[in-house]
């Protein structure tokens, strides 16, 4: 296992590596000239954009660039020199201009939010799902289970802006049981219930469409488990149906949803945009947003590193997790 | 009474295409000590009997009538008329089962020790610690050398021959009554299936324990069974001890199975046989003899018989009966 453990983790650092570069490149070699970017749209005063092209680094070639990037991950950089100059500490993953601040900094103050949305919008749709797909299972072909399967056709159906948008109307609008968001963002720990009630109806938005899908996910999965050879030898042995579900059935079938929600996961946690722009929340996903409406490329090569850095580092946690419930991938590793 | 008393026991299964009538009016007797074979080809109702003695059989579709009445030392039960929780204190505490593919029965995620010590916990009040000592014996009774290291072995880890040595000490891990062995030596090799059947022979004789044995290979229970059930269609077609049956088959179907185990005494070029055509849909099953399709000898029996009428299951000899309308006139 621990061998498993270290060769992983080489090769996942070695894919991080490739990636960071394939991005760099990506946005390096876009038809658009970064230094111009970062005057604004209306300026055609050739001296500020050479200035910038010198103290962003874009005069020198690109693969200098980049090893220029890759050294201010490492030790932090310096954008221009003298008094004028600005620091980004390490990691630093460059320095936006049109919003006047280190990529990392900004990066720190969304990533709260979206994590927030996002743990808490899993822990939801996992309790949701895996109850209802286990209840239709058990209960197949019972009004149970065909309750299950209507909520799974509206989750799945209802778009993600449209459940946020009626939420939004009935919740918030209408009804008025919870204060139109504001824009602003609470830490959960300088205040709790604020926190959650600014990022209630969003968990609800995002769970909502997941929920269905993990309905019928673990419905089916627990169906297929309960069929399998070694549930029938349980029950020969005379388990009560209580530990054939629970310890026999449950760890089977759940292992692939274990996957399934590790992926989800990551891919929320680089930003939740559709949610996030509904409920106007600060987080990962409106920051993209608007680095991509405005060409701020420092901004969009952040994030986009941080989600590949997100989606391998899960990868990883997910492949771990996975070899710690089925012992055939332990040896076989 | 005998241990085990299985009367009229029919089970029809409600599908979208029909009713399928798995077993038909099957009735027979178990007696301590006593090793039943079950045989017949694919299909025949073989594993559908013995899962319903279980209570194994899914019972939204399953419908069950008839009786299997256990001895259970205090009393008999009937097995399938009493509550399941009453059911599931017997099942593998008085009867115990072992399944045809040793690679799927175990749980994959849990260890054999794990396994076995549940098997034993559920019936006994008694600490983890006796349980393991307990597995611990069954293993090495069953011929798993270091058998206490090898109770942290998960089933992936095992060849098949090996796990199917650890079902059985699964299953006989509380000194059932009854053994039921569903194909027990199918999926794995010919040396190993050899290896299989003289354990179960062993311990049956050791621990003095009734087993039904069932197979679709009658080479196979020649050695070990002392009764010999023979399942066409979902009925018994013909049922004696393992001498008289091979001696004085009665049922052409029956000749058709001995003819196609492979035997010493014979010339070695000489093909086996094996019996034409496929068995009847369960769902639609004919009027008359089920076998009658493909029965070569139908035509000695007089007008259309075969095909118009069930042949009743008749008492040929003491403990020999067969159902057959040519019964009476020997075949040889
Ligand atoms: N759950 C079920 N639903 C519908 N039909 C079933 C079900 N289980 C078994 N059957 C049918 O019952 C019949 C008897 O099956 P059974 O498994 O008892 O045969 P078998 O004699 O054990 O054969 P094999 O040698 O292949 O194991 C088969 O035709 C099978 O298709
Ligand atoms: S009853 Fe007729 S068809 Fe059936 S086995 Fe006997 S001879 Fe053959
Ligand atoms: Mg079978």
């Amino acid at each position: 296992m621990f061998g498993y453990l270290v060769r992983r983790i080489a090769t996942s650092l070695a894919i991080l590596f490739a990636v960071s570069f394939a991005v760099y490149a990506i946005f390096a070699l876009l038809p658009f000239d970064p230094a111009a970017l970062t005057c604004g749209k209306n300026c055609n005063n050739p001296a500020i954009i050479e200035a910038n092209r010198i103290r962003l680094g874009y005069d020198i070639p690109f693969w200098q660039q980049y090893i220029v990037f890759l050294g201010g991950l490492f030790a932090g950089r310096n954008f221009g020199e003298g008094a004028a100059a600005i620091h980004c500490p390490a990691p630093s993953l460059g320095y936006s201009f049109n919003q006047h601040e280190c990529v990392t900094t900004l990066i720190g103050r969304a990533l709260p939010v979206t994590a927030s949305l996002a743990i808490g919008a899993m822990i939801l749709w996992l309790i949701v799902g895996i109850t209802l797909g286990v209840v239709a299972a058990r209960f197949r072909g019972r009004s149970a289970d065909t309750a299950s399967t209507i909520f799974v056709l509206i989750g799945t159906s209802l778009p993600t802006f449209l459940t946020g948008l009626l939420l939004l109307v009935f919740v918030v609008i209408k009804w008025k049981i919870i204060p139109f968001p504001s824009g602003n963002y609470t830490p959960l720990l300088e205040n709790p219930f604020e926190w959650a009630q600014i990022l209630f109806l969003p968990w609800v938005t995002l769970a909502f469409a997941s929920a269905a899908l993990y309905t019928r996910f673990v419905r089916n999965a627990v169906i297929e488990t309960l069929s399998e050879d070694f549930i029938r030898t349980a029950r020969a042995k005379g388990l009560s149906e209580k530990v054939i579900l629970r310890k026999h059935t449950l760890r089977a079938a759940l292992a692939p949803i274990a996957t399934m929600a590790g992926l989800d996961f990551a891919g929320l946690l680089g930003g939740a945009i559709l949610t996030e722009k509904v409920f106007n929340l600060p987080g990962l996903g409106r920051l993209s947003l608007s680095a991509v409406i405005e060409y701020d490329l420092p901004i969009i090569v952040g994030t986009t590193l941080l989600s590949a850095a997100i989606v391998i580092t899960m990868n990883l946690i997910v492949d771990v997790l996975y070899a710690l419930i089925d012992p055939r991938v332990r040896v076989a590793s | 009474m005998s241990l085990l008393e299985v009367a009229d026991l029919s089970v029809q299964f409600r599908t979208p295409d029909g009713i399928v009538k798995a077993v038909d009016g099957v009735s027979f007797k178990v007696d301590r000590g006593e090793t039943l074979a079950i045989v017949g080809e694919s299909g025949s109702g073989k594993t559908v009997t013995n899962l319903a003695i279980m209570g194994l059989l899914p019972n939204k579709i399953a419908n069950i009538s008839g009786s299997a009445k256990l001895d259970t030392g205090g009393g008999s039960v009937d097995l399938l008329k009493i509550p399941s929780s009453d059911l599931r204190k017997i099942r593998g505490r008085d009867v115990a089962m072992i399944f045809q593919d040793p690679m799927s029965a175990l749980h994959p995620y849990y260890t054999i020790g794990h396994q076995i010590i549940e098997a034993h916990q559920v019936h006994n009040q008694c600490s983890e610690e006796d349980s393991a000592k307990r597995a611990i014996e069954l293993l090495e009774l069953v011929g798993i050398s270091d058998a206490s290291k090898r109770l942290n072995a998960f089933p992936h880890q095992f060849s098949g021959g090996m796990r199917q040595r650890v079902m059985i000490a699964m299953a006989l891990v509380n000194n059932p009554k009854v053994l039921i062995a569903d194909e027990p030596t199918t999926a794995l090799d010919v040396t190993v299936q050899a290896q299989i059947m003289k354990l179960l022979a062993d311990l049956q004789k050791e621990l003095g324990m009734a087993m039904i044995l069932i197979t679709h290979d009658l080479g196979v229970v020649a050695g070990s069974a002392d009764r010999i059930n023979v399942m066409y269609a979902g009925k018994i077609v013909e049922s004696a001890d393992v001498f008289e049956l091979f001696a004085n088959p009665q049922m052409p179907y029956t000749h058709g199975l001995l003819a196609s185990i492979p035997r010493v005494d014979r010339p070695q070029l000489q093909r086996l046989e094996t019996i034409p055509g496929q068995p009847p849909s369960l769902i639609s099953l004919p009027a008359g003899c089920a076998f009658a399709p493909r029965c070569s000898r139908k035509s000695e029996v007089s007008g259309s018989a075969c095909d118009l009428t069930m042949p009743a299951l008749v008492e040929v000899s003491t403990g020999h009966s067969s159902r057959c309308h040519l019964v009476g006139s020997v075949i040889k």
